[in-house]
């Protein structure tokens, strides 16, 4: 590895163990620890990265998560083959949801998930065609 | 730095370099080098797990001995609720409290009375903060205390910061003993904890320079439950009363101080591995609703401590029939509306954070250390067998790349070369 190139860890967000979402972020969160990253960036990325992997289990049926470590920036790619979203600009709004209800009956879209994306993010890009898929891209630096 | 003091620790020669606490242990503090387990204290939240299950008792937990308790002082018991679950057709506490007198011991004061009174000043903090702190966390098991102040520091400012019952007792108890007995020096006046766990000798050995501990003793349930056995008559009628109500004597099952607290938004979870998934939930901003957490680190809660004798789900029932038949709470705080909690009742402070897991202060040498391990990690067979002495692949890893073991150590890679040298050497005799 040279001085510049990212660190690079893969994990595979399993869509059909709901239970399992959010396993990445928990492992993510103790290598940023080791690394020496300020507690509340750790859990702004954490966060953040949780309610990507809730998305992808929900709307998706998993997907890959992607996360890239410099000193300087953390990028976290969240890429799926799901059904795409059909109006990113109404996703972004608080309280929106397309979940269905057995989903909702167990506490999850509430519509805050991009929401809270971006709110815990410095910043996010979200690049989705209907049909063929979601790739999620947020970036968080360091204070 | 403050050095913090550990209350579990190995016996060398009865260890036999097993793996059953390396993987019983719940921070991944264990390894086992030159075939005994060795204890990383960075790590170690004297959560005793490793004293559970170790095969050879081998670890042992730093109880003050009963034979060393200074009998010439006055010697104040304070029983810990789930005691009264340990003994079978027990119908009524006061039978135990006076087993207690007959002991040796000059008074008593219940470690559920000072509860109750825990419980009413954590009602009233959590109302005077209001929602937007919560959820908030209890600080009664030092465990978890612990695991907060090395893991979570967002979570530091949701620990509520009421004194834990243990300490609370203890203090009530001299101030009356002092008050009843004027011919007495506080010097005179001993208190002695009777516990389910190790992780309370901790909390005594780690009282901050500049606070005063109000706790001398700390001796272990399974230690006093013989000698209590033997004592107890129920032919006899006890002289002493219980001054504890059922809301006290639920504190040691999980839930039973959540529930305390009349507040629906609550959650009690027990167990080291439950409670560090629900802190890292939590953490996430999972629960938005939750107002309380109860965490125990025992299996069950208190009754399921290390140190008691009784299974914790029997004792559970036991304490359960107790409270049936005892007044729902015989202390209470009222705090007028506004009115401060007093501040020598708010002395829990989270420990110093410093990531035990950071891997070098210097974040290029950290990031090139962390690229190291995912290499070697990858080399390793991810079995998590163990017999390297560190408890995953991962952090056999990590301890290679930190210079504590070498990769050699993994038995099955060196298998493998091996039998990879046994099949070059085989197609050499061919040709």
């Amino acid at each position: 590895m040279t001085e510049n190139e990212p660190l690079h860890f893969h994990y595979d967000v399993d869509g059909n163990n709901f239970t399992s979402a959010g396993e990445a972020s928990v492992q993510v969160k103790r290598m940023l620890r080791q690394m020496g990253f300020h507690p509340d960036l750790i859990r702004r990325i954490s966060v953040a990265m949780y309610e990507g992997e809730i998305n992808m289990v929900i709307h998706a049926k998993g997907g890959d998560a992607d996360v890239y470590v410099t000193p300087e920036c953390i990028t976290v790619v969240l890429k799926d083959v799901g059904p795409g979203i059909k109006d990113v600009n109404l996703a972004m709004q608080e309280g929106y949801s397309t979940a269905p209800d057995n989903i909702r009956s167990l506490g999850f879209g509430a519509g805050m998930g991009l929401p809270n994306m971006k709110r815990y993010s410095d910043e996010l890009k979200i690049d989705s065609v209907v049909g063929v898929g979601t790739t999620i891209e947020m970036k968080f630096l360091p204070a | 730095m403050i050095v913090y003091k550990h209350s579990v620790s190995l016996d060398a020669d009865k260890c036999k370099g097993c793996t059953t606490c390396l993987r019983r242990c719940p921070t991944q503090a264990i390894r086992i080098r030159d075939g005994k387990a060795c204890i990383n204290p960075n790590l170690c939240i004297d959560c005793g797990e490793c004293i559970r299950h170790c095969p050879y008792k081998a670890k042992k937990a730093d109880f003050d001995q009963w034979d060393s308790l200074d009998r010439s002082k006055f010697l104040i018991a304070l029983p810990a609720p789930s005691l009264f679950g340990q003994f079978a057709n027990l119908d009524d506490t006061d039978y135990l409290l006076q087993g207690l007198m007959d002991l040796g011991f000059n008074d008593i004061f219940e470690i559920a009375k000072a509860a109750e009174l825990v419980t009413d000043y954590t009602r009233a903090y959590m109302q005077r903060m209001g929602d937007a702190q919560a959820p908030f966390i209890s600080t009664a098991c030092p465990v978890v205390v612990r695991l907060i102040s090395l893991r979570f520091p967002t979570l530091r400012n949701k620990m509520v910061p009421v004194a834990p019952p243990i300490e609370l007792a203890g203090k009530l108890a001299k101030e009356r003993a002092l008050k009843e007995h004027p011919d007495l020096k506080p010097e005179d006046v001993r208190t002695v904890f009777i516990s389910p766990c190790p992780a309370k000798v901790s909390w005594v050995k780690n009282t901050p320079a500049d606070k005063e501990c109000y706790v001398d003793y700390v001796v272990s349930m399974s230690d006093v439950y013989f000698r209590l056995l033997s004592k107890m008559d129920r032919k006899k009628t006890p002289k002493v009363t219980s001054e504890s109500g059922a809301i006290g004597m639920s504190w040691p099952s999980s839930g039973g101080e959540a529930s305390a607290l009349m507040n629906d938004h609550y959650l009690a979870a027990d167990g080291v591995e439950n409670i560090i998934r629900v802190l890292d939930d939590i953490e996430m901003g999972h629960f938005p609703d939750l107002k309380f957490v109860e965490m125990n680190a025992c299996p069950g809660g208190c009754v399921g401590g290390v140190m008691t004798v009784e299974n914790p789900y029997i004792a559970r029932v036991r304490i359960r029939s107790l409270q049936r038949y005892m007044p729902i709470v015989q202390n209470r705080i009222s705090l007028q509306e506004g009115e401060p909690i007093p501040r020598e009742i708010l002395t829990v402070e989270p420990g110093e954070y410093s990531s035990a897991e950071l891997l070098n202060a210097d974040r290029a040498q950290s990031f090139r250390m962390m690229s190291e391990i995912e290499r070697i990690w990858k080399l390793l067979p991810g079995m998590d067998c163990g017999s390297c002495g560190a408890p995953t692949c991962r952090a056999h890893a990590e301890d290679v790349v930190r210079g504590e073991s070498s990769l050699d150590d993994c038995v099955i890679r060196m298998r493998e070369q091996l039998k990879a040298l046994q099949k070059e050497d085989g197609k050499g005799e061919e040709s």
